[in-house]
């Protein structure tokens, strides 16, 4: 595994839960209930914390270093590599909660297995501590999905277009390049294939009790980790960006 | 953020082993499950807690304030039942 590859794997864990955490911070002040919007808010930072560790290591290995700020607020869109799934706008509470359902159990299995490598040290230390906090998302957000799907039929309706509208960004979280690739031989990242089929049984699991059914023949997208994103990401970042840029290194 | 008709719940927090729960404060849920994780986010998210109760609020019964000289004056001339003359081993923490 070479450092540039390495610095990919760091960038993809390091964007995806910046990515994730900006969208959940939308919601602030805007969630259906009080304590909802508590809720979501307190992912969005346990995500942020994650973020400046990967993001941290991420900067140490590049030839010019850089700081978790400079990558976060000074990268444009082509050169973030977060899953397609994660840039997705927040939709109604229902689309967040199918979005982050889908990938608070990929997330899962994927940082389960950082903490149990012994390749990268730092890795696992971060890991470790990711885990308890991602095990809570996973109740979370599997929990919203029963209460959803097995709730009114409206509801029902409504969280079962969710799954079907975001079904097509999950194919990509285990699409592997040269650096996942690597990752894998080095024992550091899963293996993908048996990733999905661990992560597609789990999906299942609550998919069932909650009522609902995953959609079939759905075209998969993907781009996420090569710096081809939706449209939606550059919006994002625009507002997560403007304040930063336009005050560099300002203190407050 | 709407009104919502989900009942309300009171919270009580263990601060740390040993301690007895104390009330918090009160939260809205659908479910006992929910008003756990809700109490979670809403009062131990800078580590308050190590252990949650939550109770529906309208299981608890509460005395009146009309009643309160009934209950409580009583108690006020009686010093020798008043536990103040003792002074109590520093072991003895939290009682």
């Amino acid at each position: 595994m070479t450092n540039s590859q390495l610095t990919d794997i760091l960038l993809r864990l390091g964007d995806d839960s910046l990515v994730l955490s900006q969208r959940l911070g939308e919601w602030c002040g805007h969630a259906p209930i009080l304590e909802e919007d508590i809720a979501l808010t307190n992912i969005a930072l346990d995500l942020l914390g994650q973020t400046q560790s990967y993001l941290t290591l991420a900067g140490n290995l590049l030839s010019e270093t850089k700081t978790d700020d400079e990558l976060a607020f000074h990268r444009d869109a082509t050169d973030f590599q977060n899953l397609l799934l994660l840039e997705q706008p927040n939709g109604h509470f229902g689309d967040t909660i199918a979005r982050q359902f889908l990938f608070d159990i990929f997330s899962l299995l994927k940082v389960q297995h950082l903490a149990s490598q012994s390749v990268n040290t730092d890795i696992a230390a971060i890991a470790a501590k990711a885990v308890k906090e991602i095990r809570y998302h996973v109740d979370h957000s599997s929990k919203w999905v029963v209460r959803l799907g097995d709730g009114t039929p409206e509801s029902h309706d409504r969280i079962q277009k969710s799954i079907n509208d975001l079904w097509k960004f999950t194919g990509e979280m285990f699409m592997c390049d040269e650096s996942d690739n690597a990752g894998t031989q080095a024992g550091l990242l899963p293996d993908y294939t048996s990733m999905k089929i661990e992560w597609l049984s789990r999906v299942e699991d609550t998919l069932n009790e909650a009522g609902l059914t995953i959609p079939e023949n759905v075209d998969m997208k993907s781009g996420g980790r090569r710096g081809q994103h939706t449209e939606h990401l550059s919006i994002m970042l625009e507002e997560m960006q403007v304040l930063p840029r336009l005050h560099p290194g300002a203190n407050w | 953020m709407s009104n919502n008709n989900w009942p309300l719940w009171e919270v009580f927090i263990r601060s740390k082993q040993g301690l007895s729960h104390r009330h918090v404060g009160s939260l809205h849920a659908a479910d006992a499950e929910m008003a756990i994780g809700n109490a979670r986010d809403v009062y131990t998210r800078r580590q308050e807690g190590v252990g949650i109760w939550v109770v529906p609020a309208s299981d608890i019964t509460s005395s009146s304030p009309d009643d309160s000289e009934k209950l409580f004056d009583p108690a006020n001339d009686k010093v020798y039942r008043h536990p103040t003359f003792f002074v109590l081993p520093k072991e003895v923490d939290h009682m």
